[in-house]
This record gives structure tokens, C-alpha cells and sequence, in this order.
């Protein structure tokens, strides 16, 4: 493997004088690849294989395999398709997406454009977060504005025959709207209650037109696919886990920061990168992607590789690859609650077991914190949990039970500590012994 | 800057304009959310008679308009104070510091979250969700701009510095 180097795929820009440029970006071969396709180098189904023998994923959390999606599109239908990026990010620890648009947003403008070639799609939309407002929109939106002022978007681009329109859209906070049918619930202008499943957007997307939703990560790693080809990336990593990954280091380090890396980094590594665990405390726990997969004690996650396979094997999910590390002064039920919260504030609705289930899980968990809980309570959590679980249209109510049911499995002492002390944390009596 | 009611300025109007430019003829309902975050910008929350005006300019019903209103945590329905402050406390930043730096925020404005200091001047939104910014944690935003690895200290000056 390609060891440490860094910043091979998405952030390439990073290190250069105004790296969000037209001009920077044409420094890292920008737009090569769709100069290509607008050639007529590529055909729409060759386009395809190659982003699937890449062996890239879908970078949002889910992982789905982007070529296998671009290949659902009915791409010889006549009708209006549509090519959509979810820049809505919004999962707890993750914050990768931001510096792809601050940094390197023309990767995201051309993995779009050949997205929608490949798929037949003619027009495109971002859906960036509102609170991004002032910031990464203008970049992207100046980055926009830069690609067709070079002639790389409109109708009939260079002569080619090939139209692609591509516009930024703002949203106005609500987490919800990262779940692929509540973004475009949400673009066509409506609150962002996610749709059922099926008809899949590949079907039936936006205004009804088949459309295709792809993350910030996985549109902006599509130009350097093109240009150093599809073995290049997947070699990068492991069987199952092509290419590099911007890894959102949080919390108990030394030195957070994003790093994109090629999948399946021994996490000491990166642990290493980021400075240690601060002070030179022991590592108690990781959220390995994002607070919506399982919680792993550190000894079930220090010796593992960084990839999709491994983290799965391991018991947690590599999801949006973002990592919150908690060191050993870390109250487990107190990071729960704060979690559970979350959960409790976004839910959409909707579905009944999620609407008042997370309310439940919230509630129940100040409880135990303020010395109102019993063993009973322990035991109601990981059930209603697991009511929720399998038991909404979409995936936020699995997303709200894996981190209770994970934190009650491998922290049961700590919940039982708590309600056996009148809410008294057990981190706070190791404290007080040492 | 207030509006009469029923109305909308000229600017909001180019606003509305513009973004109903981005989608398809028929689709106006798409520039719900870029028309309210316009009208907020300019008179700092969203009125009922505001709303109507939206509703109204891109004909579509009212209830249209006030459900993107009331769903989505960016929009202010009621008045606020001038400069809106949101300290995040999700996960990333409550393990460093996020909840000390969200209570020097409320003893400092003398508020609570969702309330807005008695001069007008500034708004402690709602505890905040995750900014995603959470490599700089603890963090928070102020009227749209991020600030990050915040200290108590750090806090007073921007809230000073805010006019």
C-alpha cells in the first residue's frame, strides 16, 4: 500500500496558493477527464465500469457502491434525469465535505458533470447545508461560476453535444435532509421527511424524474478515478475498500484534523498522525464513523485496519469514516445522552416508533443522569431502542438505536454505577481515588 | 429594515427571482426555502404577513411556506436579537469543552438558549446541533460565520467585536 501519503484524491489542491481556484485546480490535471468525455473518449457505459471496478463507495455513510447506483439510471430514457450532491453534512464528528468545498470544489464541479454524462442526466444540483452560508457556498458558487465561464458547462459544452447545467442549492438546517428522499423532498422546496423506498430516485427522484444522489467524497474522487484509472484507486486500499478516505479526527486527540488517507490505515496510525491521545491518557472509546454506527471500546478497535470490512468485522461500521475519539476521563452516559439528544431533536416525525421512541431514549437517559433511574430503565433502553430499530421508513431510526444499544453493551457498568449512585459518574469516583 | 406588510422589497424580489431561475418552469415551490432565508436576512425574522408575501409572490398556497418555516432550525419565526450566536454541543464538542463555553455564552449574555438579550442586540439560539466543524471543537457560529477551538476568552472578543 501507498503508506502515509496524504491528500492524494479529493484534497489535492491542499498546499497550493488559492487552492479552490480554476487556475489551481488545472494545476492537478482538473478537468482533464471530462475534457476527455466531452472528446468523445468515453462512452456512457465505460464510464460506468470504470467508477465500479474502482472500487469506490459511497463516502456519505452508507457505502454503496457509486458505479453499481450510476448504472440503475435509465440513461437511454428520453425523459429529464437529474444528478444530485449531498453536501448536506450534518453526521455528528463529520466534517470532512466542508473542506472538499472550501478547498477543492471544482473536483466536486467535474465528478458531477461526468456523473450526469454518464447517467444522461443533463442537470445538476448541490444541496449544501444552510449553515454553510458563508463560507464553502460562495466557494463553490464561485467555482461555478469560473467552469462556465471556461466553457466547461452549459448547453452543447466545447461543441460536444453534451449539456450539463449545474446549480448550488441552500438548505436551512435539518439533519434529516442528508437522507438521500428527504434532500430531495427538501430541494423541491418541502419539509425533509424522507420518502418510501421503493420507488428508489433512480426511478422516481426529483420531480419525479429519475435521479441519482451521491455524497461531497464520492463525486470529488471521480476526476482523479478517470485520470490515474480504476486499478490506481483501488489498490490504494484493501479488497472492498478502493481508494482514500478524509478521516474527521475529533474529540480526546491532541491534534484533530482531517486526513485523507488510503482505506484500511492501521487506526494506531492515525492516532499517531493526530499528536496521541491528549495528555497522554488511555483511549476508552471511538465512535469509528460518525455517531450514528456502534461505539467500540479501544480494545476492540486498536488494532484494527481502517476500512469497511475490517470495521464491520470488528463490530461497528466505517460510515462516514468520522472518528470521535473519547479518552478514559469520558463519562459514557453522559456522551449517550448528549447523543440521544441529537436523535430526540432531528427525528423527522413521521414514523411513531422514531418520533416518540428517541424522546423516550432522551428522556430516560436525563433520568439515570439525575439520580432518578433505576436497573429497570437500563433494560427499557435497549428496548425501545430496538422498537425503533427495522421500524421507520428510512434509516434514522436505526441510526438512533445502534449507539444506545452499543453504549448499554460494552458501558453496562457505567449505567449500573450510575443508577446504583444516585447518578454519580464513575468516572468522577476514579478521579476522586487516584 | 422593516417591510409593509403583504409586501416584499425589490431585493427580495431579485432574490426570489434568481433562485426560481435554477429549476424547472412550474417548480417555484423549490424556492421556498432561498425566498425565507432572503426575508430573514433582511428583517430579521420571518413574519406570518412575510410569509404570505412569499406564498403570495410565488403563488402557492400559505401553509407552503409555513411549514418549510416551521420545519427547518435556521428560520426565526418570532423576533430575535440582531446577531444570532449558536454554540455547538454535539458530540466532538462537548468532549472538548463545548458545554463550558455554551454556559460563559449564557452568563455572559445574562441569557438562555432561545432568548434574546433585552437590548436586542444579540440571540443565544436554541442549544445547536452538530456544525460540522468538529475538528476545531469546541466551536461556534455567529450570524453564519464559524468560529473555532474556542476559550472563554476568545468568546468575549467576538461578541465584542459584533456592532
Amino acid at each position: 500500500m501507498g503508506g502515509l501519503e496524504k491528500n492524494l484524491v479529493c484534497l489535492q489542491t491542499l498546499g497550493l496558493d488559492e487552492p479552490w481556484t480554476l487556475d489551481s485546480y488545472l494545476q492537478i490535471d482538473g478537468y482533464k477527464a471530462w475534457k476527455r468525455v466531452l472528446a468523445g473518449d468515453f462512452s456512457q457505459a465505460e464510464i460506468i465500469d470504470i467508477v465500479k471496478s474502482s472500487g469506490l463507495r459511497g463516502r456519505g455513510g452508507a457505502g454503496f457502491p457509486t458505479g453499481v447506483k450510476w448504472s440503475f439510471m435509465p440513461r437511454e430514457s428520453e425523459v429529464q434525469k437529474y444528478v444530485v450532491c449531498n453536501s448536506d453534512e450534518s453526521e455528528p464528528g463529520t466534517c470532512h465535505d466542508r473542506d472538499i468545498l472550501r478547498y477543492n470544489p471544482h473536483a466536486i464541479i467535474e465528478g458531477m458533470a461526468i456523473g450526469g454524462f454518464a447517467m444522461g442526466a443533463t442537470v445538476g444540483y448541490n444541496y449544501i447545508r444552510g449553515e454553510f452560508m458563508a463560507e464553502p457556498v460562495p466557494r463553490f458558487e464561485a467555482a461555478v461560476a469560473e467552469a462556465y465561464a471556461a466553457g466547461l458547462l452549459g448547453k452543447n459544452i466545447q461543441g460536444s453535444g453534451i449539456d450539463f447545467d449545474l446549480y448550488t442549492f441552500v438548505g436551512a438546517g435539518a439533519y434529516i435532509c442528508g437522507e438521500e428522499t428527504g434532500l430531495l423532498e427538501s430541494l423541491e422546496g418541502k419539509p425533509g421527511r424522507p420518502r418510501f423506498k421503493p420507488p428508489f430516485p433512480a426511478g422516481f427522484g426529483l420531480y419525479g424524474k429519475p435521479t441519482t444522489i451521491n455524497n461531497t467524497q464520492s463525486f470529488a474522487s471521480v476526476p482523479t478515478i478517470i485520470n490515474k484509472g480504476p486499478d490506481w484507486f483501488s489498490q490504494l486500499g484493501p479488497e472492498n475498500s478502493g481508494g482514500t478516505l478524509i478521516f474527521s479526527v475529533s474529540g480526546h486527540v491532541n491534534e484533530p484534523g482531517n486526513h485523507e488517507l488510503p482505506l484500511g490505515i492501521p487506526f494506531r496510525e492515525l492516532i499517531e498522525l493526530c499528536g496521541g491521545i491528549r495528555n497522554g491518557n488511555r483511549l476508552k472509546a471511538v465512535i469509528p464513523g460518525g455517531c450514528s454506527v456502534p461505539v467500540m471500546p479501544a480494545a476492540a478497535i486498536e488494532d484494527v485496519n481502517l476500512d469497511y470490512d475490517s470495521l464491520r468485522d470488528a463490530g461497528s461500521a466505517l460510515g462516514t469514516g468520522a472518528m470521535i475519539i473519547m479518552d478514559e476521563t469520558t463519562c459514557m452516559v453522559s456522551a449517550l445522552t448528549r447523543i440521544a439528544r441529537f436523535y430526540f431533536a432531528e427525528s423527522c416525525g413521521q414514523c411513531t416508533p422514531c418520533r416518540e421512541g428517541t424522546g423516550w431514549l432522551y428522556r430516560t437517559l436525563v433520568r439515570i443522569q439525575e439520580g432518578r433511574g433505576t436497573r429497570e430503565d437500563i433494560d427499557m433502553l435497549v428496548d425501545v431502542a430496538n422498537k425503533i430499530e427495522g421500524h421507520t421508513i428510512c434509516a434514522f431510526g436505526d441510526a438512533a438505536a445502534w449507539p444506545v444499544q452499543s453504549f448499554v453493551k460494552h458501558f453496562l457498568h457505567e449505567f449500573e454505577y450510575m443508577v446504583e449512585h444516585g447518578g454519580e459518574s464513575i468516572v468522577n469516583e476514579r478521579a476522586a481515588a487516584a | 429594515m422593516s417591510i409593509e406588510a403583504g409586501s416584499l422589497s425589490a431585493h427580495v424580489r431579485e432574490e426570489i427571482d434568481r433562485w426560481k431561475a435554477r429549476f424547472p418552469e412550474g417548480r417555484q415551490r423549490s424556492a421556498v426555502i432561498a425566498a425565507l432565508h432572503a426575508v430573514q436576512h433582511e428583517q430579521g425574522h420571518l413574519s406570518p404577513d412575510a410569509m404570505d408575501a412569499v406564498a403570495k409572490y410565488l403563488e402557492l398556497p400559505s401553509i407552503q411556506v409555513f411549514e418549510v418555516a416551521a420545519f427547518y432550525s435556521m428560520f426565526e419565526t418570532k423576533p430575535v436579537g440582531r446577531h444570532s450566536v449558536s454554540v455547538c454541543t454535539n458530540i466532538s464538542c462537548m468532549l472538548c469543552g463545548g458545554d463550558e463555553i455554551l454556559e460563559h455564552v449564557k452568563t455572559k449574555l445574562g441569557v438562555e438558549p432561545g432568548q434574546s438579550t433585552a437590548d436586542g442586540k444579540y440571540f443565544l439560539k436554541e442549544e445547536f446541533e452538530c456544525l460540522a466543524a468538529c475538528t476545531g471543537a469546541p466551536m461556534m457560529m455567529v450570524d453564519h460565520v464559524y468560529y473555532e477551538n474556542l476559550t472563554p476568552e476568545r468568546v468575549d472578543e467576538i461578541l465584542a467585536e459584533l456592532d
